[in-house]
């Protein structure tokens, strides 16, 4: 299979300790019947057991689901160690409860885009398909 | 062979009104194919006394405070006493929470409800690296008696009833409570409030467990045992509805599941030697107040008849108030939008409403802003106000059940009720909840609900004003929020730090030693958790000592 006809790989993370996976199941599933391929961490994974997790499965892009408000220590820090181990295209997407003052940082931080209560998975996964590079 | 029924006068009223004036305006249409509540149940165009033929007034309906309950437990309703309003608050500091408390009880609030922090609920001390970004956001951050001294300072527990919101460390916050009340001079038999401690729905909705199913159970147990032996007045549990609706599942799920665990935890009781009639009126229940109105009223009338039947058939209960089913509402969270976020006041309102003619004995009423951050003074004060004015102003309240033998609301009841049998059926036959929880059964029911409701919504079967209908490219309203900045963390980490200076460690690690014994002879856990309490062990501590003995829980993949 060449690059171009390879699914999306994409994986679903949920780092902190809150344990509302409701979205990122939801995500996942609807990723995965738009054609994608999809791993989920499970509950609690820490930054570095993401960004291993990531570099293992060899994914474009990492959905982070946080509910918790502790977006601004988990993100940035994802980001930088995917791109501490040369995962420089791999795409960075939050959802979830996200104040509109912390858009414009986590932006500046590497996030690729941030996805707030009510989105569709529909706008999601246009998204992923518009913005991995390479691919599909 | 078809059954043949006799037709009532009711039946041939219905064929002729049928035929004569509905099918002419039929051919014109209606609005939509097919009507749907939020849990995607089909709703007739009418209900008629065609629909509740086979229910019995006396049976199935009764009086209020009659059996089975079906129209409220107390006679007099709410004329007696309205439902205690009790917003569940908790962000920052114990300090911070406390001055919250103190403003909610000066406007008329009349019981106190605690949200911890995600490491306290995990058992984490502020200190932790597990806890860094997490102190103090999602409730108020607590790792020791000293943070709950501060935390109900002021505050006297033999007069406030105060619920609170733990589960996986249930059985540490009851000691933290009960040292903290009698620090204070109060007598522990006179002591009222509501622990959640509902640990099955943790495992199968709001994921905050720390052990392994069983023997999270067997604490669970610990405090139903020590609670009826030395706090007799006090809740134990609080079997909740409320985050299995939250993550997903339709009104009947959450009914249905919530009530079987409740089975369980009699179950379990009974089999550790305690008596029905004893403990089982100090349990309590929890459910949620969604958005589809008379779903949700039917939802709590069909819960109140569910467990008095159940209590009297299963159990063989004799005493009135084992019977007896009450719970406290709390408005949709997951119904809250951050788009034009004012609007969320009405749907708080509304779905508090469907609360109060369900017969609730207590209601939170989420903020406007939650779908945002934790709730600002004036957003929460709004919410409160908005059970005021439901028990003040629209007379609601002035007579029992006013929705009772509506042919609509009884026939979604009844509805409700079969639907459970079904589901406790089905679980009955794994071998209890606890097994059907290792097998994921409801984990994967509430599962798929979520995804059909996503798709429902997506294709616009189902309308969120403001999000999928009646969007707003400039959104017109602007809220203030409230923010937790990391000074929370430093603060906390510094007072756990002075108080591990402070206390003597040799007491603490012998404590520790005797929860560790205790919980390896499958002795009670509740006196050895209070000693290491008095001690200051932290929670973190306490937790870290049982996870010696009982390991950790690692959940499915599902």
């Amino acid at each position: 299979m060449d690059q171009s006809s390879r699914k999306i790989r994409v994986l679903v993370a949920k780092p902190g300790l809150d344990g509302h996976d409701r979205g990122a199941k939801v995500i996942a599933r609807a990723l995965r019947d738009a054609g994608m391929e999809v791993i989920y961490t499970g509950l609690r994974q820490t930054p570095e057991m993401i960004a291993a997790a990531a570099l293992q499965e060899d994914v474009d892009a990492v959905g982070v689901s946080i509910l918790s408000g502790a977006h601004n220590t988990l993100c940035p820090r994802i980001v930088s160690l995917l791109r501490d181990q040369g995962m420089n295209d791999c795409l960075v997407i939050l959802g979830g409860i996200v104040p509109q003052e912390d858009i414009a940082k986590l932006k500046e931080q590497g996030i690729a885009e941030i996805f707030l209560p009510g989105t569709s998975t529909q706008q999601i996964i246009e998204f992923l398909r518009r913005n991995v590079k390479g691919r599909d | 062979m078809q059954e043949i029924k006799e037709l009532s006068r009711e039946d041939l009223a219905k064929d002729r009104w049928e035929k004569q004036i509905l099918q002419p305006v039929l051919k014109r249409g209606e609005r939509k194919a097919s009507f749907q509540t939020v849990s995607l149940e089909e709703i007739s165009r009418l209900y008629s006394p065609c629909d509740i033929s086979d229910l019995d007034f006396e049976h199935d309906i009764a009086f209020p405070g009659q059996f089975p309950y079906t129209r409220g437990i107390h006679p007099t309703g709410y004329r007696g006493k309205l439902w205690t309003m009790r917003q569940f608050a908790g962000f920052g500091t114990p300090e911070e929470t406390n001055a919250r408390f103190k403003y909610l009880l000066k406007e008329g609030q009349t019981g106190l409800s605690v949200a911890y922090d995600l490491p306290a609920l995990m058992g984490y001390d502020a200190d932790s690296p597990l806890a860094e970004g997490e102190v103090g956001k999602c409730g108020v951050a607590v790792s020791s008696l000293a943070d709950m001294e501060s935390l109900f300072d002021g505050i006297p527990l033999e007069a406030v009833t105060v619920s609170q919101t733990i589960n996986a460390p249930a059985s540490v916050f009851l000691a933290m409570y009960l040292v903290v009340a009698e620090k204070q001079g109060a007598d522990w038999k006179k002591l009222s409030g509501t622990l959640q401690n509902d640990i099955l729905k943790e495992y199968i909705a709001q994921k905050e467990w720390i052990y392994p199913i069983r023997s999270a159970m067997k604490l669970v147990i610990d405090t139903f045992e020590f609670c009826t032996s030395d706090v007799p007045r006090y809740n134990p549990i609080s079997v909740s509805g409320y985050h299995i609706r939250e993550a997903g599942a339709t009104a009947l799920q959450e009914l249905a599941f919530t009530l079987r665990d409740g089975i369980e935890y009699v179950e379990w009781g009974v089999r550790a030697g305690l008596d029905v009639d004893q403990f089982v009126p100090r349990m309590s229940f929890f459910f949620n107040a969604h958005n589809d109105f008379f779903e949700e009223i039917a939802k709590y009338r069909a819960a109140r008849r569910l467990w008095a039947r159940v209590m009297r058939d299963r159990f063989d209960a004799q005493n009135e108030r084992t019977l007896k089913l009450r719970f406290h509402t709390q408005t949709a969270g997951v119904s809250l939008t951050v788009q034009q976020p004012l609007n969320n006041i009405a749907r708080v309102a509304i779905q508090a409403l469907a609360g109060v003619l369900g017969g609730t004995q207590s209601l939170h009423t989420d903020a406007y802003d939650e779908a945002l951050a934790l709730p600002t003074d004036s957003a929460a004060l709004i919410a409160l106000r908005t059970q005021q004015i439901i028990a003040e102003e629209t007379g609601v309240a002035n007579t029992v059940d006013p929705l009772g033998g509506s042919y609509f609301v009884e026939a979604l009841t009844e509805r409700m009720e079969e639907g459970a049998l079904d589901y406790f059926e089905r679980i009955d036959a794994m071998g209890g909840m606890v097994e059907a929880v290792e097998k994921a059964f409801p984990q994967r029911e509430i599962q798929e609900s979520a995804y059909q409701y996503q798709k429902a919504l997506e294709r616009g079967d189902q309308t969120i004003v403001g999000v999928n209908k009646y969007e707003m490219e400039d959104e017109p309203q602007e809220v203030p929020i409230l923010v937790i900045d990391e000074s929370v963390h430093k603060h906390q980490v510094e007072r756990l730090e002075q108080t591990r200076a402070r206390r003597d460690n040799g007491a603490v690690r012998k404590a520790l030693d005797h929860l560790r014994l205790a919980a390896k002879k499958g002795d009670n856990t509740m006196p050895a958790t209070i000693e290491a309490v008095r001690a200051y062990a932290s929670l973190g501590e306490i937790c870290s000592a049982l996870r010696d003995v009982y390991g950790i829980y690692e959940e499915p993949a599902i």
